[in-house]
């Protein structure tokens, strides 16, 4: 039999029962909708997730004070630890291969100007945070290259604070306090938004030795290092920790990077993804199940038809190729249905809620497809093995 | 033609078995008209599946056209089927989505033949059962006597020798049957073995061969022409 004489024969079977076909074809498609609209979601989440954290860039290595891959702290290793200092922070960005290094150390305080004030968070950087960060100065300048021990008093406001604290008038120039400390502003940065609750706009950039005085404290909370996109981050990473250990004589630090930080991160949400879609997988599931009884039903109804095929020389192999091709077509029919609903409802959803994480990937759709044919073929695999097994001589006489 | 030789074909039914075939020797040459009659459960209708190879026989031995056919593969069976055997049935047995020209094509669709000579065969058989106007129709708009021709046209579509007809006029009225009857005969004239399964005196009558089947065994084997 030729393979577009069998097409025919079971889309022929399949439209000689247009209501029935259609509702079976709906449960494959519903399944495939939802499969396609939780992974699209997962993947929207996904791509939301490392947008968030890679938004300061991917070349990135945090050192932060403590050995941490030990799971238990006590209260004398605290004390053995060495606090990471300045001129740590200094030696680090003279590494080849680091671009830069910012010393970070975070906290909060009053911020007036004028008789208005705002609690903020203060953040002491180091004058290459907006390269290390990938942020954007809107007026004026970022702190500039001062002794990192002994930095001139000026500031640079978030968005939200300068506005809070100057409304539309300029800032630059202005005297502020922070902290009864007295700063002059010498910029403000372009938008960042939140990160981690944290509202990078809602702050104030200061020195991080004045950071440091401010908060009374003699360590720094994290080191950033921005590194050559072209350097190797193994020989970096062993460098780094090389160079601390000759300072501190012994590991009490902890090297993070932004790279691992993203593949543990890259790997939960994977997870995350499979799992929601493992739940549409149920509906596609019950849809599958909807093929098997449905082609149960068409065999018994057809055994008449089975035995005529069979006694005008069809052999079994056809009887079975006839009946798992019915499914599959049920089943493709179904699929691309289903990714068709999807697509249209992720197009609705990106319109009426354009904030909603949502991201179809043509990918997972076409990988849907391909489920929904698995799925029909194993449903189809039952019912037709049962017709091809049938005598021809019984299979004639159910009438 | 045909030659069956000791035939036995017994059914388990629960715990007794059931001899419908009881030793049965049978030869039909090529050409032959034969009716096969016998009161309901006597084999006769065994007989016929076992001849038309949708049976296989308990005992015995079954030679078709002088190849041994007793032990063939179920797929080889098939194949034999398709190419030497005709069927017509009591009930039609057509595909009730198709149309008359499909119905028809089916057998040589099985086949694997290509779609021309295919569409040739299936104008040439519906001409020929007076079914060209009607080959555009689904079986629920036919006639029964039209359903039949169908099915004989289906049959005939592969250029069988041998057609085999399990009660054909059953389920039609007298003149649809007579007319069915007529087809199958003109048929016969052209060649062709024709084996007819049938309760009706009548038409056992008109066979110029008529075996009584009783009990699973050829009670009589008369030759004579057509009254």
């Amino acid at each position: 039999m030729r393979n577009q004489d069998l097409i025919a024969f079971a889309g022929g079977a399949i439209f000689g029962h247009r209501l029935r076909s259609a509702l079976t074809a709906l449960g494959i498609a519903v399944g495939i909708t939802a499969v396609v609209l939780l992974t699209s979601i997962g993947e929207g989440i996904h791509r939301f997730v490392l947008a968030e954290f890679t938004q300061f860039g991917t070349n990135l290595i945090a050192v932060v004070p403590g050995k941490t891959e030990t799971m238990g702290i006590s209260a004398a290793t605290i004390s053995n630890v060495r606090p990471l200092s300045l001129n740590d922070a200094a030696a680090l960005g003279r590494l080849p291969g680091v671009i830069a290094a910012v010393p970070v150390v975070q906290g909060n305080a009053p911020v007036e100007s004028r008789g208005r004030s705002r609690r903020s968070m203060v953040l002491g950087v180091g004058p290459e945070m907006p390269a290390v960060w990938s942020m954007g100065v809107a007026a004026g300048r970022f702190l500039p290259p001062d002794d990192p021990r002994a930095p001139r008093a000026y500031a640079v406001l978030g968005k939200t604070l300068y506005t809070e604290l100057f409304g539309d008038r300029s800032a630059l120039g202005q005297r502020i306090r922070v902290g009864g400390d007295r700063y002059r502003v010498v910029g403000v940065m372009a938008p960042k938004g939140r990160f981690l609750g944290f509202d990078l706009d809602d702050a104030v950039y200061l020195p991080t030795a004045k950071a440091l005085a401010l908060f009374n404290r003699e360590s720094l909370m994290e080191i950033d290092l921005l590194y050559r996109e072209d350097a190797s981050v193994d020989a970096l990473l062993k460098q780094v920790r090389q160079r601390l250990v000759d300072r501190h004589g012994f590991e009490d630090f902890t090297i993070v990077t932004q790279q691992q930080m993203l593949d543990i991160l890259g790997s939960v949400l994977d997870v995350l993804t499979f799992a929601v879609g493992a739940l549409g997988g149920v509906s596609l599931f019950v849809g599958g199940v909807g093929i098997l009884t449905i082609m149960t039903i068409a065999v018994r109804e057809r055994t008449a038809e089975i035995g005529l095929l069979r006694a005008i020389g069809a052999r079994h192999s056809q009887i079975l190729a006839l009946f798992l091709l019915e499914a599959l077509l049920l089943a493709v029919l179904g699929g691309l249905t289903g990714v068709g609903l999807a697509l249209g409802i992720t197009g609705l959803l990106k319109l009426l809620a354009p904030a909603l994480p949502v991201y179809p990937s043509p990918g997972y759709a076409l990988l849907a497809l391909l489920l929904a044919m698995v799925v029909g073929l194993i449903s189809g695999v039952l019912p037709a093995r049962r017709a091809a097994a049938l005598q021809p001589l019984e299979a004639l006489r159910a009438e | 033609m045909i030659r069956l030789t000791g035939a036995y074909r017994d059914y388990t039914m629960g715990t007794q078995t059931v001899h419908a075939l009881n030793g049965v020797d049978l030869e039909v040459a090529q050409g032959e008209y034969l009716a096969i009659t016998g009161p309901s459960g006597s084999g006769k209708s065994t007989l016929l599946h076992i001849i038309g190879l949708l049976d296989r026989l308990s005992q015995g031995g079954y030679e078709l056209d002088g190849q041994d056919v007793t032990h063939l593969t179920d797929d080889k069976l098939a194949r034999v089927r398709r190419e030497t055997i005709g069927f017509v049935f009591q009930f039609f047995h057509l595909v009730p989505r198709l149309s008359a020209a499909a119905n028809v094509e089916l057998p040589l669709t099985l086949a694997g033949m290509v779609v021309a000579e295919r569409r040739e065969r299936v104008s040439a058989a519906l001409e020929s059962f007076s079914l060209a106007d009607r080959a555009d129709h689904r079986p629920d708009q036919l006639s029964g006597g039209q359903r039949q021709r169908v099915a004989i046209a289906r049959a005939m579509v592969t250029k069988p020798a041998i057609l085999l007809a399990d009660e054909p006029t059953g389920n039609l009225d007298r003149n649809a049957g007579s007319e069915v009857v007529h087809i199958l005969e003109e048929l016969n004239r052209d060649g062709l073995t024709l084996l007819m399964v049938t309760h009706d005196p009548e038409l056992s009558a008109r066979a110029r061969r008529q075996i009584r089947v009783i009990d699973g065994a050829i009670a009589k084997d008369h030759r004579g022409g057509p009254r």
